[in-house]
Parts: structure tokens; sequence; C-alpha cells
């Protein structure tokens, strides 16, 4: 069992890797209209850990420790 | 005075601090990232930059995760005045002790200059007694982020102590340091301003017998 966290910056908080990242792939791309950088962490769980408990313990570590929420927001996606 | 430096994997200067305290006279004792250490057995806590844990996840986020912090906030809530240089703000602002984030800076390039800045509210603990000062920066992730409403917060109680003159680095409200309580924090590196042939000694101004 695998949750990934999908953590990006806030909108609101000015995303200079993201910024820089579109500036360099604009003139090539021109469909292209935005582009945000941010982290993937995969958390591995042991075996026989159940899809919810899994999820429930991602939440918590990405508000401990793995995302600080006053200028990232995550999302979560767990593989069999 | 008696001052306790933290040290973590990839601090880097820890010795400047060292150096910059027992010219002024004080009293230096490591204080490792591992250990515990008494909360009140120092008259002051300086948490010196550098890389912790290499910046990963993000910059003092898991130095602020270490035992030595346990000890830093049970220090905190018993008045002992705490300072966190450049790599220390960022680990006291990931400990909640300070309010804010510290993030790249806006045009992604380590800047690495000497700053003039204003001092806007000078705390009990950590005053310069002036209005100007000049000290060097050197960081790739100092840029000052706060929402709208903390920093109004922050504003309202005097929690902004510096601000650059010449913003740097894209820092909300150009701000350098910020103050709660006997907590504070900075980017600028105080220590490496103790000498002329520095390039000036304002930094001396921060830590003097007062």
């Amino acid at each position: 069992m695998k949750v990934l966290v999908k953590i990006l910056p806030k909108p609101e908080v000015l995303d200079s890797a993201g910024r820089a990242t579109f500036n360099a792939l604009k003139s090539d791309f021109e469909s292209l209209s935005a582009c945000h950088l941010g982290k993937l962490v995969e958390l591995e769980f042991n075996e026989g850990v159940s899809h919810e408990k899994a999820l429930q313990e991602a939440e918590k570590m990405a508000q401990s420790l793995l995302i600080n929420p006053l200028v990232e927001e995550c999302e979560f996606e767990v593989k069999e | 005075m008696k001052i306790g430096i933290l040290r973590f994997l990839g601090t880097n200067c820890d010795y400047d601090i060292w150096e910059y305290a027992k010219t002024l006279g004080h009293e230096c004792e490591w204080l490792w990232y591992k250990d515990h250490f008494d909360p009140k057995g120092y008259d002051r806590i300086i948490i010196p930059g550098g890389f912790s844990y290499g910046d990963y996840l993000r910059s003092g986020a898991l130095a602020s995760r270490t035992p030595v912090m346990d000890s830093v906030k049970q220090a905190a809530q018993n008045n002992v005045p705490i300072l966190g240089i450049c790599n220390g703000f960022q680990i006291l602002c990931e400990i909640g002790l300070l309010p804010g984030a510290l993030l790249a800076n806006d045009q992604r390039r380590f800047i690495d200059k000497w700053v003039d800045l204003e001092v806007v509210n000078d705390s009990e603990s950590w005053n310069w007694g002036e209005k100007n000062v000049r000290m060097p920066i050197a960081h790739g992730e100092g840029r000052y982020f706060i929402d709208e409403q903390g920093l109004k917060q922050l504003e309202e109680h005097g929690g902004v102590w510096m601000r650059y003159k010449d913003n740097p680095n894209g820092s909300v409200a150009d701000i350098a340091g910020v103050t709660q309580g006997n907590v504070a924090g900075l980017m600028p590196h105080p220590e490496r301003a103790i000498y002329e042939w520095m390039g000036g000694t304002d930094g001396l101004k921060l830590l003097r017998e007062s």
C-alpha cells in the first residue's frame, strides 16, 4: 500500500520555481498558461494496512511535517 | 551571560556565533541537536545559520523536529531569550515560535551581500539600540512570507523587528526579522559584522551586555 502526497505552493504564494519553469517553456508551447512546481512524497505502508488507515496516517503526516499549511497545500492518492 | 549555541548536522555558522559571543565576553556552550538541555540553564539561546539537514523537505523543517528543539520550546515558555539567525530563523518559524515562513528568493538566486536595515521595533531582550544597521545576508531561501491577516496582526503587535531598505529577495513588507515575546529571528548575519575588516561592526550592538 502506497500513498502519494502531492504538494504544491498555495495559489496566493508566489511560486518562483514554477514561474521560472513557465518562462522557459512558454516560447515553445504556446498553449501553456501556467506551471506550478511542487513536491511528490511517496509513503509506503506495511502489508495488511487498510486503505482508510493509510490515508488517515498520511493526512496526519502531512499536517505534522510534510507540508507547511501557511504556504503549501496537498492532495493524496492511494495506490494498492 | 551564558549563551547556549545549537548545532545540527549542516549548521555552518556555529563557530562564528561562538567567536561573536566570546568577543563580547560571554560564556558559551554547545547544544547538540540530539540532546535535551536544561531550559533554565542559559541566559540566552542562539540558533545559528547554515543548512541543517541539507534544507531537505523545507529549510528548517527537519531540524525543528529534533530533541534539542523540545528544550528550546520549554526555554521559550520560561521566557529565555531565543535568537534564530538565517537557518535559525527558518527553524523558529517551522516550529511555530515565530509567525510566517521563509521561501525561496523571488529571483531564485542565492544572495550574498551587505544590506541596510531599518530597526522597526526592538524587543526587550533583542535590541540594537538604534534605527539603522548594516549587515550581510547570505541565503537562497530568505523571502519572508505571511498571509494578509498574519501581517496585520504582526504589524499591530509590533512584531516586525527589522525591514530591508532595499528589499533583496521579495520578502512581504520588506521584512528581514520578526519578534514574538522573547523570541526573535532575522535573515541577516550579525556575527559577520563584528570587525572593521569584515566591513562593519553593527553586529556587536545586538549581543552587548545590557
